[in-house]
């Protein structure tokens, strides 16, 4: 029963629903997916040369808007919010589509985003500056169309809350660089998601004071080198510099704050694709729980299942909360976001590899199977907790967040 | 259990109307616009037309020169009580939602509201089966003195040998006359040392399936042959009571639905227990159990541990993530669209609490070794503020009280996930042959 009172002593959460756009958006992604990227066809990509689906991300990108969700109109993009961003997300993430969404339109584009807007700030405006948002700018309209997929050189586990890191620097100039507006990156990142289809890479470099460089991914001293990776629908690369010619996009605080704004942006995505997975994996378990028979029953009869996938169900009503709130936090700015991510990305990661766990153990022996997709939501579900860091490093990142120190 | 439910009206959700998405469903829709702005104003419309009804009734019985009783009976009697409730009884037929509007205007003008807490049952579950389920004439003798607090109501349900297996219950109900003559025992009943009437449920045919042998009552607590007795449990208190009722004359005209139609109404009983739950007020952060545990915390700096402190932190983050999800289903309920993710915040609310109680025993070191008083104490609700071992001990009872994890695990898989039931032997053999 309402009461009113009391009510209105809590702040109201924001809207923790699918609005009708999220709803016809996953509608569209589902046709789309169901027909492009089934179980069969992504089995069979995982033992071609080419890990990620170009033709697919093309179609996602032009054709639904996938790419440009987040960049605004003017720029050529939906000018939609980080809540439709996480509801696809869901979608690619149920149907395990091996494509770059996470590393370009999430990352990579929410970094270019604050670095184009960094620039524009009152006080901000000094030409070098000018110059690095209006690559930003630049680059942000041709991943709106499509016409480049961009990733950012971090390794795997990047948090929000780390240092900004040192595995890039400066090396020395060339002639003609200065005149150019160019700069020479040197180092190496291993671990890097979504890096391989990218056409652009955001380095993150080093220096007095730290930067943000673009670099031409397929440019001369830049090298890609394709790893066995876990999830096997979501190949990373070791990616090295050798003095290969960079354009600085933004600078100092303002790298820094781009760099964090882009994996903010990271984490909550991967929670919502996380999210999509665990249903997913629900789903595929239930059914087969209802068609599998041992013992003259449907093996989905036995309590021993039934309250294991019950217990499943209950942790993804939990985590699609989580989710959609952090999803909600992006879309609005607040500033409850720090604690939102640590949420969210817990909630979901925890949820997506029990799921996968769950769906692997109660398909029995079908599900250990390399023919059975089971192997690949597992494999993408314990990549992906680690991926933008663990479930115990976000709870860490709380203690501070809502004051619960650690011991002394 | 039965899913007919005919005597039960829950609106089902208008299935959401997709159209095709393409990067242009970020744009505006005109139709959709126009049907949004229409339905926004249509509900201004009735808000304005509400506020200026309650602004009227207080003119008429202004709250300081009108004694609470008879104000509370005149908001009733006006329709202002709860406004989903029926015309004529006590609402005006509008969506659950309306109430906020009323309830602020009786708010600014200082008037009394009732005490939800003084009649948990009769509001949350009594309430709603009588309008779903009773005849009009017991509607008129009931619900008013429900809703005012007059009344307090209990339910009759379970019993030694029927917990989770409540269709087996044993009481009898044997018709005399205009009257049915009850026998049996009932256990676990909150409330009913303060109540007037209880939602009883009883064996009236013995001779048929389990299922189909139940007829539903309001029973007279004051009755002769009712006898309430405390109920101790391992807390040390006496929250519940036993229930016994010997030779207990019910007039036939205080049965709900009909005779054999009881499994059908105490599952619309049911139903809005859960309805209820879900639509209970939002909470803070740390309004929960996590609060105590994260006050202990910040409180006793030379008791913490790294052990400690990485099982407060997933605590910490489940009680958020859990406050959070009954937060997304209130917001589904507000929006006409009732999920089924009610069932699991009962399952997760007692996990919750136990891990956070058992959590706080640890950091208390050994003053959780020191408990405040194992005197029985007639509490009607329990007092989490008695501290971490009280909320240790308590906290047990959360997974069995209102249906075991393990029953609502079932009907989660059974009924939300549309599993098959395990095979059972009871179903169709008639009650009395039953084994056990």
């Amino acid at each position: 029963m309402s009461n009113a009172v009391s009510a209105s002593k809590v702040p109201p959460a924001p809207d923790l629903l699918y609005s009708d756009t999220e709803l016809a958006l996953a509608g569209a992604l589902d046709d789309l997916l169901s027909q492009r990227c089934g179980p069969a066809a992504v089995l069979a990509r995982t033992e071609q040369p080419e890990a990620y689906d170009v033709a697919l991300w093309k179609a996602l990108a032009t054709e639904i808007g996938l790419a440009g969700l987040l960049i605004p109109e003017e720029l050529g993009g939906a000018g939609a919010s980080g809540r439709e961003l996480a509801s696809a997300a869901e979608r690619l993430g149920a149907h395990l589509a091996p494509v770059p969404y996470l590393g370009s339109a999430a990352v990579a584009t929410a970094t270019a985003l604050a670095a184009a807007k960094s620039a524009t700030r009152p006080g901000g405006g000094h030409s070098a500056g000018q110059q690095a948002a209006g690559i930003a700018a630049d680059l942000l309209r041709r991943l709106a169309d499509g016409t480049v997929t961009a990733a950012v050189a971090v390794t795997a586990s990047a948090m929000p809350a780390d240092k900004f890191p040192a595995a890039v620097q400066l090396s020395g100039p060339q002639p003609g660089d200065a005149a150019a507006g160019i700069v020479r990156l040197r180092g190496r990142i291993d671990s890097v998601p979504d890096a391989l289809p990218a056409d652009v890479l955001l380095v993150p470099a080093e220096g007095v004071p730290n930067g943000l460089y673009l670099v031409e991914a397929t440019g001369p001293g830049v090298h890609r080198v394709p790893v066995t990776s876990l999830d096997m629908t979501r190949q990373l690369c070791d990616v090295s510099l050798d003095g290969g010619p960079a354009r600085q996009i933004a600078v100092g605080a303002s790298a820094a704050a781009a760099l964090e704004a882009g994996l903010v942006t990271g984490a909550v995505v991967l929670a919502a694709e996380q999210l999509g997975l665990a249903q997913r994996c629900l789903d595929m378990t239930v059914a087969y729980g209802k068609e599998r028979h041992q013992f003259a029953r449907q093996v989905g009869s036995f309590q021993a299942v039934k309250h294991r996938l019950a217990d499943l169900w209950a942790t993804i009503t939990q985590a699609r909360a989580a989710s959609r709130y952090a999803a909600a936090c992006l879309a609005s700015g607040d500033p409850d976001i720090a604690v939102a991510v640590a949420l969210a990305k817990s909630a979901c990661s925890d949820a997506a590899v029990t799921a996968a766990q769950e769906c692997v153990q109660l398909h029995g022996g079908i599900g250990f199977t390399w023919e059975h997709p089971a192997h690949l939501y597992l494999k993408r579900a314990k990549a992906s907790s680690v991926t933008f860091d663990t479930p115990g490093a976000h709870r860490a990142a709380l203690a501070g967040l809502v004051n619960l120190p650690a011991p002394a | 259990m039965s899913p007919a439910r005919s005597c039960t009206p829950p609106a089902a959700p208008s299935a959401r109307c997709g159209r095709p998405a393409i990067a242009a469903t970020m744009g505006p829709v005109l139709d959709e616009e126009n049907e949004a702005a229409q339905a926004r104003d249509k509900v201004l419309a009735q808000e304005r037309d509400l506020r200026e009804r309650v602004r009227a009734f207080l003119a008429e019985h202004p709250p300081a020169q009108t004694p609470r009783e008879d104000f509370l009976a005149a908001r009733f009697d006006a329709g202002l009580g709860y406004v989903h409730y029926p015309v004529g009884h006590g609402g005006l037929g509008l969506p659950r939602n309306a109430q906020p509007a009323l309830e602020d205007e009786l708010a600014k003008a200082g008037a009394p509201d009732i005490d939800v807490r003084l009649n948990v049952i009769g509001l949350g579950m009594a309430a709603p089966t009588i309008i779903a389920c009773a005849s009009e004439e017991q509607k008129a003798r009931w619900l008013r003195s429900l809703w005012t607090g007059a009344e307090i109501w209990c339910q009759l349900f379970s019993e030694p040998g029927a917990g989770s297996d409540l269709a087996s219950l044993a009481t009898r109900a044997v018709r005399d006359g205009d009257d049915w003559v009850v026998t049996g025992q009932k256990v676990w009943t909150s409330l009913a040392h303060h109540a007037r009437r209880g939602l009883l449920l009883a064996r009236t045919d013995p001779d048929v399936p389990k299922h189909a042998g139940l007829t539903y009552f309001a029973l007279d607590l004051h009755a002769p042959g009712v006898e309430v007795r405390p109920l101790r449990q391992l807390t040390g208190e006496a929250e519940f009571n036993e229930v016994f009722l010997s030779q207990v004359r019910v007039p036939d005209a205080d049965r709900i639905g009909a005779v054999g139609d009881g499994w059908k109404v105490a599952n619309a009983t049911l139903m809005n227990e859960r309805v209820a739950i879900g639509s209970s007020r939002a909470v803070a952060r740390e309004e929960g159990a996590a609060g105590f545990a994260a006050a202990a915390w910040r409180q006793h700096p030379e008791r913490r541990t790294q052990d400690l402190h990485q099982r407060l932190l997933k605590l910490w983050a489940q009680a958020e993530v859990s406050r959070l999800a009954a937060e997304r289903l209130r917001q589904q309920l507000a929006a006409g669209q009732p999920g089924p993710e009610g069932s699991a915040s009962k399952l997760i609310f007692a996990l919750l609490n136990q891990e956070l109680s058992g959590w706080e025993v640890d950091f208390a070191g050994t003053d959780g070794l020191r408990y405040d008083d194992w005197a029985m104490r007639r509490d009607a609700s329990s007092d989490y503020a008695r501290g971490p071992v009280f909320r240790y001990l308590r906290s047990r009872g959360n997974s069995i009280e209102g249906g075991t994890s393990e029953i609502l695990r079932n009907i989660i898989a059974e009924r939300v996930l549309r599993l098959p039931a395990e095979p059972r032997a009871d179903k169709d053999i008639p009650w009395k042959d039953l084994p056990r």
